[in-house]
């Protein structure tokens, strides 16, 4: 059912991830991008994946939902795959018509490959263990040296907030006018793209009208309560790091520095 | 000529863990020209099992038959049938979406593949019937008042000439005035087109003067099935079920208990008026 | 004492222009209204759809400027845009659609939006919060979306959302229009243990006749007028006068109306089933 849909696939558990701070969770990804692409041998690699086990396995999140992520880009990461192994020019160690394989090729492949994979999981582990309210929560503070150049966040978050409440109702609407044109005979499902496209008019049409009245008597309830903009609001959960958050910041830095000594040194 | 719903069963998520039973074992016959009141509380399956009778939804169990055709068989022509069944669904001011209120009530008609003289036809028949003036065919539907563009809605699901209409919450959101003016409305429908009519609701009130027959529906489940005046005796029940009572049903029921000599069967104004005269006259106080 | 609200000659004006910016059409919904509230007074204001009422009722929150006349709420002059943010601090609102005024996606949430608004601190906004989910009921439902509640307690929740913002007054435009019999019932009585436990003032506008009848006092309109004011009583009793407006009376009252006019000794204004069958007695113990 529509109602379903969660955006941002939360997995509600009790664990010390899902009690970190947001701020921490976002600046743990941002290190974690970093650490990957500052990697480039295999024993670096080793140490990132080892640690995104142990962040893992502390989420209690089921592995199958990390997975799960990786799903939808597989035929991506074959073909990004591909196109390292067989175009990458160097010592080559197999080939066959014009199909050339080079060492080089097979290289940047793997750690391609295994980069993209480790970084789809490892945000899809900040996702799982967010909601997607302190999400923004947490983009709005943690942005909010933003405001100096004039970028309006605290607007920013809250169109983020409002989006993620009228997501599921406009969802389930979509589901009902679908239906009251089907029942007036309309068909989405026969005919080729051009038709088909034609016949989301009926639906699409009410849908902004309904969006659009929605977004109006929102804006007059918004008002009706002394909402004036982010200045002068204060903060019903305020977010607040805790000494975990302090030792996780600890972490990442001596875990980045590790990454960084490693790959420029030991290889 | 009729819908016949033979054990039908509908689950939402069959299967998982969310598996919740909408409908179960729903057995029902609704025959030409009937004039039928649904009633029930939000979420007791009204609203579900009159999808069925279009095809909206698929039952998980059980067979659906229209005119004697199994509608679940493969040679079935489903769009056909929605055309014969029309809906009108709750706030159908909400499914608008052409730029004038003629070419909107076409819709239907087209989709039907109809010629474009019959569509013309059909859609001024429609406009017609649901009381608007000519001059609105050609101004917007999103420039007309509530009860307006719920009259175009109507109009647009008349347009198809359906041999039974549904109409899930027809007065929904509507003032006193609105709400008359949509059931009067309907009722004519019945009368001068004679189409089976299926009128949803959790009103009771608004329902008692118009239907000749009511169905209470209660999760997922068929409660009764009889005339207005019978389905009211069950007063305590409905009332459990969470459905309003007309007033006077609930006076005439006091008065009962309270041992006077009238009726308890009154379910509208009018007929409370005449047997409280009846006591009153027979009283000799008169 | 001080008024809550006092409207001499009130009037609001929708001006529609053509493309070029000249005037085509000037409808008048609210057109010369004196409306006066007592605090502490349970208020209803009647009429059909497009009697103004809802122009009327946002004029009492600062969501519109007078077009004419006078209004001051709370000693407050609504004209004076200084008077906007304080005046919607005193005076709540509560719409018809349950959907479209809830802004976060947990109900607690929800609630704090209004007072984190008005820069309450964050242990108190906690405080008022809770205070104002227990006053309705929804206490137990803190943590849920809003998107799992009925109809009716959403209206709950937002009725909460105006209580935590501590109004003196709080007006709700057609909260019932959109819910069925129970979460009408709900609303309805929310409002009204509002009212008495906590002094709250209420303005209630409505269309459903039923809901009016526990009100002290009811303003009905037509055509952006006040046509007809007084006690529940006193205003059904003008049955006719009231059907000469489109606007029908609760059954009970129509019925005692009835029979009045087909000779039985009936008062007029009979509002509950009550009161009718002590109306009747005489007539009708005689047999029993």
């Amino acid at each position: 059912m529509f109602k379903d849909i969660t955006l941002g696939q939360y997995y509600p558990a009790d664990s010390v991830l899902h009690r970190l701070d947001p701020r921490t969770k976002l600046m743990g990804t941002l290190i974690f991008i970093i650490m990957l692409f500052v990697a480039n041998s295999w024993q670096t690699f080793c140490l990132v994946t080892a640690g995104l086990v142990i962040l893992i396995l502390l989420s209690r999140v089921p592995f199958s939902f990390m997975v799960r992520g990786l799903r939808g880009i597989i035929l991506l990461l074959l073909f990004a795959g591909a196109f390292n192994l067989f175009l990458t020019p160097g010592k080559s160690i197999w080939h066959y018509g014009i199909f050339n394989i080079t060492y080089e090729g097979l290289k940047n492949a793997v750690l391609m490959t295994v980069r993209m994979v480790l970084l789809i999981i490892g945000t899809s582990l900040m996702t799982l263990t967010t909601t997607p309210n302190q999400l923004t929560d947490g983009l709005e503070k943690g942005l909010r040296f933003l405001t100096y150049l004039k970028v309006p966040v605290h607007e920013i978050a809250m169109m983020m907030s409002i989006a993620l409440r009228f997501i599921p109702i406009l969802a389930e609407e979509t589901d009902k006018i679908m239906k009251a044109q089907m029942a007036r005979g309309a068909d989405f499902e026969s005919g080729n793209i051009i038709r088909r496209a034609k016949a989301m008019v009926p639906i699409l049409v009410p849908l902004f009208v309904s969006a659009f009245r929605r977004a109006n008597d929102l804006a007059l309830a918004m008002e009706a309560r002394c909402y004036n903009g982010g200045s002068g609001r204060t903060k019903m959960k305020p977010l607040k790091y805790a000494r975990r958050d302090g030792i996780s910041y600890l972490f990442m830095a001596l875990f980045l520095a590790a990454v960084i000594l490693i790959s420029r040194f030991m290889v | 000529m009729s819908i016949i719903l033979d054990h039908v069963t509908y689950k939402y998520n069959p299967g998982t863990s969310y598996e919740t039973t909408a409908l179960s074992d729903i057995d029902l016959k609704i025959d030409d020209g009937e004039f039928v009141g649904i009633i029930g509380h939000t979420g007791s399956g009204k609203s579900t099992l009159v999808q069925h009778l279009n095809g909206l939804i698929k039952a998980t169990s059980g067979s659906i038959y229209y005119n004697g055709q199994n509608i679940y068989d493969r040679d079935f022509d489903l769009k056909d049938l929605r055309t014969q069944v029309g809906m009108v669904f709750q706030y159908p001011e909400n499914q608008l979406f052409e730029t004038t209120v003629y070419d909107d009530v076409c819709f239907g008609p087209k989709n039907q593949g109809l010629d474009k003289k019959e569509i013309s036809l059909r859609a001024y028949e429609a406009i017609r019937a649901v009381g608007l003036p000519e001059e609105c065919c050609d101004s917007s539907p999103f420039e007309l008042s509530g009860g307006q563009k719920r009259r175009v809605a109507i109009a647009g699901v008349l347009a198809m000439k359906p041999a039974v209409l549904i109409l899930d919450e027809p007065t929904a959101g509507l003032d006193p005035a609105g709400r008359h003016d949509v059931l009067e409305l309907i009722k004519d429908l019945h009368k001068r087109r004679g189409e089976t009519i299926i009128l949803v609701s959790h009103s009771m009130e608004d329902v008692a003067n118009y239907v000749d027959r009511i169905i209470v529906v209660d999760k997922g489940k068929i409660k009764y099935d009889d005339v207005p005046k019978k389905v009211f005796r069950h007063l305590k029940e409905l009332e459990e079920m969470g459905l309003a009572v007309p007033e006077v049903t609930y006076l005439m029921h006091d008065l009962k208990s309270m041992g006077f000599p009238v009726s308890d069967d009154a379910t509208t104004v009018e007929e409370a008026e005449e047997e409280i005269l009846k006591a009153a006259g027979a009283a000799g106080v008169r | 004492m001080e008024k809550m609200i006092e409207a001499r000659g009130l009037k609001h004006e929708y001006i529609q222009r053509d493309e070029e910016g000249n005037v085509t059409n000037i409808l008048t919904a609210v057109d010369s209204v004196d409306l006066d509230v007592l605090p502490g007074q349970f208020i209803s204001i009647l009429g059909h759809n497009g009697s103004g009422k809802s122009t009327l009722a946002k004029h009492l929150d600062a969501l519109l400027m007078p077009s004419g006349g006078t209004l001051y709420i709370d000693g407050m002059d609504a004209s004076d845009e200084k008077n906007t943010l304080p005046i919607r601090e005193t005076s709540g609102m509560v719409f018809q659609n349950p959907d479209n005024q809830i802004i976060a996606s947990v109900v607690e949430e929800d609630v704090g939006f209004g007072p984190e608004n008005i820069g309450i601190p964050t242990d108190e906004i906690w405080e008022r919060v809770e205070k104002a989910l227990k006053a309705v009921g929804m206490w137990e439902f803190r943590k849920r979306s809003p998107n799992r509640l009925s109809g009716g307690q959403k209206q709950r929740v937002a009725i909460a959302g105006v209580m935590a913002m501590e109004p003196k007054c709080i007006v709700l435009d057609e909260p019932t229009a959109m819910l069925d019999p129970d979460g009408r019932r709900e609303v309805i009585e929310a409002a009204h243990e509002l009212n008495e436990k906590k002094g709250v003032t209420v303005i209630l506008i409505t269309h459903y006749m039923e809901e009016v009848v526990g009100s002290d006092y009811v303003f009905v309109m037509d055509a952006g007028k006040i046509f007809l004011q007084g006690t529940p009583r006193d205003v059904f009793s003008k049955v006719d006068l009231l059907k000469e407006h489109r606007l029908n009376v609760p059954q009970i009252t129509y019925l005692a109306h009835k029979l009045r006019m087909d000779g039985l000794d009936i008062p007029e204004g009979i509002l509950t089933r009550q009161e009718l069958i002590e109306a009747l007695r005489p007539y009708l113990t005689f047999n029993a």
